[in-house]
């Protein structure tokens, strides 16, 4: 059984919460006392009917408020696959949460209310979608009960969304007429929408082909730890612990070590349940090499004809979500792979407008989560590849030295 | 020659991911530690930390929250199974937290010494200068769990601040922080119920025995199967009786339930998770009954 990773983006008011609600009610994966405490809670607070969106909102202030504060993370499973759900909130800190929980997304669901169609922050959630190269996108227009189950309204929303999604980077589109409440096309496909040939939402999830999406031709690994045992049957033992990042190692193939560019063959790719044949992202293993060569935290093992940019000098696009705006000319903690560094801001190159995508080159910084291009530059050289080639190996993250926040993802290009 | 497909299944990609994680954490952290309770999650992390620095030992010692009511199987599991991995095992006695006045514990019928984990867990991390502590929690036990970080920032007095979390991104992991702060780290927080149990079963991993069925002296209270013990005796009204049960979660004796199974092997502990309508802690904790908020209540102040 194979993991898909779905992000959802939407606000309140579209029903996402019931979406996904229903998502799990359908699937059997809600367990009868969190139904019936979110009976419970519902019948208190005089909701017309089970509020599904209860399942998610965990925290006190999110019910006392009515509000999504945070990514919650949702599972389930059917006989296919095993689906992990990042609800990210449509409102406060939107960029931020959706950024988060794209991050890692194979596939991102974006959903509009049929009655009021493609709005300002749909086309913001598609555009961080393919920002953050998530392969598939799925656009559900829900709440087809509400305008009696129109093909002309879907076809109109569709065709809308269809031409803005043309100018932005996505690999895979699909638009689903649903209602998350009365369920139709969510789980199984409604009989109310007999013009709609498609498949239901759950169903498109579970074929969704996402083999395709890795990297398997650029070989990358980064060495997280270096395993030496010290022990009396594995006394000489070095190995090079770390997960694949990209591509497929085997024993035998020929390496170079970054950043010292010393070459060398891997003797063995290791597990505690025996050596493997290949591995390949995102795999754990150790990795033996015939060479006694030093290697520590940090560096990189790739092949020698096909090996990643090396430099202090790192152009990217950048989400900051920090609560202080950036400072130009400012140092933060740069973390890449397994390699942690200091950087400084050099140059915002420009802010990107997410609704508009138009790019104003004046902007003095960048604030809480807008978005920008950005020239830095690193204490010691990073091992790169661009993001869209490689999500792993082209992704970073700034942290404020200070406070230790988390204040920007970065992405290079 | 057929053509591979490189994929990983569900489990694969579980284990890969907390490997990850182990290894992050033992490169980055000066003194990290991983809480073991005995309980089924924290001997699957037990497990997965010794892949991840195989065949080197574990890199860092075994820290147990004890509250003092322990079933007996489980601390001779603990210590049989602590030896066999060759790590250090300190324990942190909510037992001493009391003799020592440093805490006072309820009485009456209804007593629980699970709020006074946490004195005791933050006093052992303090003691040892922990800056990283590995729990077993998922993010699909409980509601306030769901929003929790694999890295949760705690500052100096152990709290938590849910609507202040670091954005997580990618697996870059930001683990930096003060002096006296300290992360707590979750590996197993993509995991469900069932994975453990499917994991469990493909690994083969020895559990203590309650986690599978057995004749037991119970009684029953507010809903749930409890276990008479020196620790708690039922009351007028609430009769023994002799039932077959086993265990879903391991906590302290005087407030984890049993359910009634007949599940006596891995494998048929697989189909009934599979099947069952109640979550794991609402079926068998008596503690996360208090209130709709309890969970996020005590995390606030530093639990688990």
């Amino acid at each position: 059984m194979e993991m898909l990773r779905v992000a959802t983006a939407g606000s309140v008011d579209d029903g996402k919460s019931t979406l996904i609600g229903r998502l799990l009610y359908d699937t059997k994966s809600i367990f009868t006392d969190q139904l019936e405490a979110v009976e419970r809670t519902s019948a208190a607070r005089g909701d017309e009917y089970t509020n599904l969106a209860l399942l998610t909102d965990g925290l006190r202030a999110e019910r006392e408020q009515g509000i999504t504060i945070d990514v919650a993370y949702r599972y389930f499973a059917t006989p296919k696959r095993k689906f992990i759900i990042a609800d990210t909130p449509g409102h406060i800190q939107y960029t931020r949460n959706m950024v988060t929980g794209a991050s890692t997304a194979n596939a991102a669901l974006i959903l509009v209310d049929a009655r009021k169609g493609i709005l300002e922050q749909s086309r913001r959630h598609a555009f961080l979608a393919s920002l953050l190269r998530v392969p598939h996108l799925v656009l559900c227009v829900n709440k087809m009960d509400l305008v009696d189950y129109d093909q002309g309204v879907f076809d109109a929303i569709a065709e809308e969304f269809r031409h803005f999604a043309a100018k932005l980077e996505i690999g895979d589109l699909t638009v689903i007429p649903v209602s998350a409440l009365a369920g139709d096309n969510v789980v199984t496909r409604s009989a109310n929408m007999p013009w709609y040939e498609g498949t239901s939402l759950l169903h498109h999830l579970e074929e969704l082909h996402i083999a395709s999406d890795r990297n398997l031709i650029d070989a990358r690994f980064p060495v997280q730890y270096v395993v030496r045992p010290f022990s009396g049957a594995h006394l000489d033992y070095r190995g090079y612990a770390g997960q694949v990042a990209g591509g497929v190692f085997k024993p035998g193939d020929d390496v170079v070590v970054l950043p010292s560019g010393l070459p060398s063959t891997i003797a063995a790719i290791e597990t505690m349940d025996g050596p493997v044949d290949e591995a390949f992202a995102p795999m754990s293993v150790t990795i033996r090499l015939t060479d006694e060569i030093d290697i520590s935290r940090g560096d990189m093992i790739c092949r020698p004809n096909n090996q990643p940019a090396v430099s202090q000098d790192v152009d990217a696009m950048v989400c900051w979500m920090g609560d202080e705006p950036m400072r130009p000319g400012g140092k933060y903690a740069i973390k890449h792979t397994t390699r942690s560094a200091r950087t400084m801001v050099k140059g915002l190159r420009y802010r990107l407008d997410v609704n508009t995508l138009h790019r104003d080159e004046q902007a003095p910084t960048l604030t809480l989560n807008e978005i920008g291009r950005l020239n830095l530059r690193v204490t010691a050289p990073l091992f790169t590849d661009p993001y869209r080639t490689n999500r792993t190996t082209g992704s970073f993250i700034l942290v404020d030295e200070g406070t230790n926040a988390t204040v920007a993802a970065g992405m290079v290009l | 020659m057929t053509t591979p497909i490189y994929e990983l299944s569900h489990l694969d990609a579980l284990e890969a991911e907390s490997v990850h994680v182990f290894r992050e954490v033992a490169a980055e952290f000066e003194k990290p530690v991983l809480l073991f309770s005995g309980g089924k999650d924290s001997i699957v992390m037990l497990h997965l930390a010794q892949k991840a620095f195989w065949p080197a030992r574990i890199p860092f010692p075994v820290m147990h929250v004890d509250t003092g009511h322990n079933f007996p199987e489980v601390i001779e599991y603990r210590d049989r199974r602590v030896a066999e991995a060759g790590v250090q095992l300190i324990v942190a006695s909510v037992q001493e937290a009391i003799d020592n006045g440093k805490v006072t514990e309820q009485t009456g019928p209804r007593a629980s010494r699970n709020p006074l984990q946490t004195v005791a867990l933050l006093e052992g991390i303090e003691k040892h200068q922990f800056d990283a502590a590995f729990g077993g929690a998922r993010r699909d036990e409980e509601k306030a769990r769901a929003k929790e970080r694999v890295y949760s920032f705690r500052d100096e007095f152990g709290q938590w601040d849910p609507k202040n979390q670091r954005p997580e991104l990618w697996s870059l992991y930001n683990g930096r922080h003060h002096r006296g702060e300290h992360i707590r780290v979750f590996p197993l927080s993509n995991w469900t119920e069932l994975d453990i149990w499917q994991y469990i079963g493909r690994e083969g991993i020895d559990l203590p025995s309650i986690y599978f069925a057995h004749q037991r002296e119970l009684f029953l209270r507010d809903g749930m199967l409890l276990w008479p013990n020196e620790h708690l005796q039922p009351m007028d009204g609430e009769e023994v009786f002799e039932q077959t049960v086993r265990y879903r979660t391991v906590g302290d004796v005087t407030c984890t339930g049993a359910v009634e199974s007949t599940a006596s092997t891995v494998e048929e502990i697989v189909e009934e998770v599979a099947a069952t309508h109640v979550t794991e802690r609402g079926a068998t904790r008596a503690d996360d009954r208090a209130s709709e908020a309890a969970m996020e209540d005590r995390k606030r102040e530093g639990y688990f």
